[in-house]
Order: C-alpha cells, then sequence, then structure tokens
C-alpha cells in the first residue's frame, strides 16, 4: 500500500520534474534573447532583459504606454512607432492597424517580443506619464449639460503637470461598454495643487464616457486616470495673449490662468469665451475675480443666440465676429485656442487675417 | 475487430464521422473565439492539426511504457495534460526562435490550445479504445485534420453572418452554438458509414 503511493508520488514527480527540468533549460537556452539594448527617440538607452513584450518591459523600466487591457491585445491603445528590430506584423497586431499605421512601423507594444535590439519612438511626454487612482471628491453642475468634477489624488499622491495639459480618465465596464474606456479631458485646476485635479465634462448625448461621469459618478467613488498629456501651455514670451474657447474648452484655460496668478504675470491677456445662451455660461464670477487679481487681463463673454429672458448687455454674435471685432494687429499677439474643431479652424482663419503668425496659434482640438 | 482499425478508415473516420469537435464537442472554447476570421482560423487549425497529431504520439509512450508498468493509469489525466502543456510550450519557444514567419503564422496561436480539451480527449480516447501507436499517431492527425475542417467551415459561415440580420440576444456566441449544432446535426448522417472506437 505505502509502496504504491510512494511510487505513483514519485512517478508524477518524476515526470513533473523531468518536464520541468526541460522547460528550465529551453528558457535559459531557447528562449534566451540575452541583454538587448532599446534605443527611445534616438538619445535615450535602456539595457534591459530579452524575450517578453515591449509593453512589459518598458513599463519595468519605468515607462508608461497606455493601455486599457493591460496586455491582452484588445484594446489596440499601446501603439508604439519602432522604426528598427521589430520584425514582422503578428496577427495578433493586425486588427488594430490601419493601412496608415502599418506604413508609419506603429506596433502594438504587447504583442510585439523584444527580442534583439531596438530603435523606438514614444512622445517625450510619456516619461512622465503614470496611472493614478483617485476619489471624488466633489461633483458641481456648472451648467445644465456641464460638471466640474474634483478628484483626489490617492496613489500616486502626488502629480506634477504644466497648466494646460489633459489627462486620460477611465470610465470603468457599465451599461454601454463592456471594456475599460478612455478619454481626455483638460486639467481646470490650479496645478500648484498637486493633490488634487479638477476636470469640466460636458454631457456628450450617448457618450460612454461623459455619461459615465453625469449619471453614474458619485462623490467618493475611486476613479482611475492616467497622464499628464499634451503640449498645449502657456509659452514664456512677452507678446500679447488671446485666449479664445467654448464650452468646456474653459478647462485648460482657466488652469493656464490660476497659473499666471500665481506668478503675477503681467501679460497683457484677453480672454473670449463663446456660448450659445446665458445657460450656457459658467464661472463668470470666477473670471471676474480673475480680472482683479491679474493687472492686465480682461475677460470677454460672448452670446450667439442669447434668450429675451436673458437680458444680455455683452456681446452678442460668432465668437469669431467678436474677436474680429475687438482685436486690433495681431503681429504682437500669440493665441491659445480651446474647442471644437469647427470653432478651432474658424478661429484660425480670423486671426491670421488678423496678422497673429500661424505657427504661435497653439490650440487643443477636441471632438 | 470493426472496420476502424484499419488505419485508412480510422483515419477518414476521425475526420468525418467521428470529428472530434462536431460528434464529440470537444474543443468549443477556441472553436468559438477563433472562427471569426478565415486566415486565423488556419493558422489555429494547422495548429491543432500538428500538436494532436505529437501529443497523441508522446502521450501514448508516457502511458504505455511509464504509466502501465507502474500500474498508474489512473494517473494518466493529470501527467497527460502536464504533457502536453510542456510539450507545447517548448515547441512555441523553438518556434519563436527559430522563423519568424511561421512564429507569425502558427507559433502566436500556440497557448491558445494548449488547455484545449480536444486535445486530451484525443489522448484519452486513444487510450480507452487501446490504439496502437501508429493508430494513436493516425486519430491524432485525423482529429486534427478534422477539427480544422470544422473551424474552417465555420469562420466560412461566419464572415457570411455579418451581413445578416440576426437577431440581437443570439448576436456572437449564441448565434455560433446554434450553427454548430446544426453543422453537428449534418455531420451525424456520417456517423453510421464508419463505425469506431
Amino acid at each position: 500500500m505505502v509502496s504504491a503511493l510512494l511510487i505513483s508520488v514519485g512517478a508524477v514527480s518524476g515526470i513533473s520534474a523531468f518536464l520541468a527540468l526541460l522547460m528550465v533549460i529551453a528558457d535559459a537556452t531557447i528562449a534566451n534573447y540575452g541583454e538587448v539594448k532599446i534605443t527611445i527617440n534616438k538619445d535615450k538607452e535602456l539595457d534591459v532583459k530579452g524575450g517578453k513584450p515591449l509593453l512589459g518591459t518598458l513599463m519595468e523600466e519605468g515607462i508608461f504606454i497606455p493601455s486599457a487591457c493591460g496586455g491582452r491585445g484588445s484594446c489596440g491603445l499601446c501603439k508604439v512607432k519602432v522604426t528598427e528590430g521589430a520584425g514582422q506584423f503578428l496577427p495578433t497586431e493586425l486588427p488594430w492597424l490601419s493601412e496608415e499605421e502599418r506604413s508609419n512601423n506603429i506596433r502594438l507594444s504587447c504583442q510585439l517580443k523584444v527580442k534583439n535590439d531596438m530603435f523606438i519612438e514614444i512622445p517625450e511626454e510619456l516619461f512622465n506619464v503614470k496611472e493614478f487612482r483617485s476619489r471624488v471628491s466633489g461633483l458641481v453642475d456648472l451648467t445644465h449639460d456641464i460638471k466640474q468634477v474634483s478628484l483626489e489624488l490617492i496613489d500616486p499622491a502626488e502629480i506634477e503637470m504644466v497648466p494646460g495639459q489633459f489627462v486620460q480618465l477611465q470610465t470603468p465596464e457599465y451599461e454601454l461598454t463592456d471594456e475599460p474606456v478612455y478619454r481626455a479631458y483638460s486639467v481646470s485646476s490650479n496645478t500648484s495643487d498637486t493633490r488634487r485635479i479638477e476636470l469640466e465634462i460636458r454631457l456628450v448625448p450617448n457618450g460612454i464616457c461623459t455619461t459615465y461621469v453625469h449619471n453614474y459618478l458619485k462623490e467618493g467613488d475611486e476613479v482611475i486616470f492616467n497622464g499628464p498629456y499634451g503640449d498645449f501651455h502657456l509659452r514664456d514670451t512677452d507678446r500679447e495673449i488671446i485666449f479664445i474657447a467654448g464650452g468646456s474648452g474653459m478647462a485648460p484655460i482657466k488652469s493656464i490662468l490660476l497659473g499666471m496668478v500665481d506668478e503675477n504675470n503681467p501679460r497683457r491677456a484677453r480672454y473670449f469665451f463663446g456660448a450659445r445662451s446665458k445657460r450656457d455660461l459658467f464661472l463668470t464670477d470666477k473670471m471676474k475675480e480673475l480680472e482683479q487679481k491679474l493687472p492686465n487681463f480682461s475677460f470677454i463673454p460672448a452670446l450667439s443666440n442669447p434668450e429675451p429672458d436673458d437680458h444680455w448687455e455683452g456681446d452678442t454674435g460668432l465668437i469669431t465676429d467678436v474677436v474680429a471685432e475687438h482685436m486690433e494687429s495681431g503681429n504682437n499677439t500669440e493665441a491659445y485656442l480651446c474647442g471644437s474643431p469647427g470653432m478651432i479652424d474658424a478661429c484660425i482663419k480670423v486671426l491670421t487675417d488678423k496678422g497673429v503668425p500661424e505657427e504661435l496659434i497653439y490650440y487643443d482640438k477636441f471632438g | 475487430m470493426n472496420s476502424a482499425t484499419i488505419p485508412i478508415a480510422l483515419f477518414f473516420a476521425a475526420i468525418f464521422t467521428n470529428n472530434i469537435l462536431l460528434a464529440n464537442y470537444l474543443g468549443m472554447c477556441s472553436f468559438l473565439s477563433v472562427s471569426r476570421e478565415i486566415k486565423t482560423s488556419v493558422g489555429l487549425g494547422v495548429a491543432v492539426i500538428f500538436v494532436m497529431a505529437s501529443t497523441s504520439m508522446l502521450n501514448w509512450i508516457v502511458y504505455y511504457k511509464i504509466l502501465i508498468p507502474l500500474e498508474l493509469e489512473y494517473l494518466r489525466f493529470i501527467v497527460f495534460i502536464i504533457v502536453i502543456a510542456a510539450f507545447v510550450q517548448l515547441v512555441e519557444m523553438i518556434i519563436e526562435r527559430v522563423s519568424e514567419v511561421l512564429y507569425a503564422a502558427l507559433g502566436i496561436f500556440l497557448p491558445l490550445i494548449t488547455v484545449n480539451c480536444a486535445i486530451l480527449g484525443v489522448s484519452l480516447f486513444m487510450v480507452i479504445r487501446e490504439y496502437s501507436f501508429l493508430e494513436s499517431f493516425i486519430f491524432g492527425l485525423g482529429s486534427g485534420i478534422g477539427w480544422f475542417l470544422a473551424i474552417m467551415a465555420m469562420a466560412g459561415i461566419r464572415q457570411k453572418l455579418k451581413r445578416a440580420r440576426i437577431p440581437h440576444g443570439l448576436e456572437g456566441a449564441g448565434i455560433t452554438l446554434i450553427i454548430t449544432g446544426m453543422m453537428a446535426l449534418a455531420f451525424m448522417g456520417f456517423s453510421g458509414m464508419l463505425p469506431i472506437g
């Protein structure tokens, strides 16, 4: 009896041990790609152990490529440009890459394994990108369709960012989506407060993320976001500043203005804010307050379709017309725009007509 | 002795009358998830053929040369799974190292089928039906080809289905299972021609 038991245990252990040994040997010989070098953006070099997917390899080195599915190859977000050393496209990558991306050597970093020296290109800003856990500490209705969401950071506890940058907010699985979805929102709060951020989110009918924020999110809920991203920020020059925004395009510009207050910025700045009617206007009191705090700042809200009972006495008309009316020569001006693609294109035309150099018009387009 | 013990008859029986997927309903998980496109189905199908043919031989050796002499037949489930998993892993590593083209076409699917029940099923049938070494190989090869044909048929149907108006609740796995059932009924028509086991 005992011997039968011993034989069975011994046999299974023996077979397993033999196979395990085979695997160990294979791992050390066949699957051993040794030390390989990943060169990022032609200047930063990483010495890593080969054989693992690029996404995970970079993550171990502290470089965080946005990925929603965590490397299962089902979200298609972790795209990276690999200029050398990638080999051919894998069938698991192809569904996520367009014709254009394929010819540009864009690869899905969670599927692509690092087997030899590689040259990759990733946006500089990603070096600073992290994933944050946070808690909703406030939800305020700014207008009938824009909510201000305050997030208190849990882990990491602080975020370093430049006013005007944005983060990607995660919407977890719920009625409208069966996998986590990420959407980008500009931070509207003062970025010198590194422990919390504020976002302004406008409800888009049937929008996965905006519907979640407006109808499901509650105070105290935990929210995951990653960031910061974007190069929309105030340039350090002496030129006059024109800000133009519409709707939730308020957010990054408010953040920039708060930053200007902190450094007591004396530059002349004008902020044109376009809305349909009075019920789409918000934070006008806050802007009035900023006019007091900043020596050379004025806020110019304009309504395109004021309702009769709005009793509106400010500027009316399309934001482009209002800008054209207020502006003299734009030769010594730089401009920062945030709003819908249509609005931005129209504004760029007006500004260049006024003489603002096109390369000094910075914008954040959102769909 | 029945007709299925003639090697060539066994081969065709494994493909058609006793199709591992449609007659025994084994290997459904990867069948359902990968049968969306013909191209990927081919890759997975070839991988299954290869793994079934080789693991049936390997497991035959393990069973008759190790387990039977030690009177440990009852451990076959565990041992077969370990052997299959290790073998698939090794093959994947080797393919990845040796040929990039082969890895992209075939190797990438190997981890998917490590725990495929059809693979284990073939090894267990081999024991139940007391196949010889050659018969095990033929049965494994035939079953793999049968599975390959089944997933190809399904991928073809599903590509047509993309343009069909399927009731919302049946989209995806639902309609695929119904179609698999209908295909299985059709394959039942063969079953009297070449009995097996």
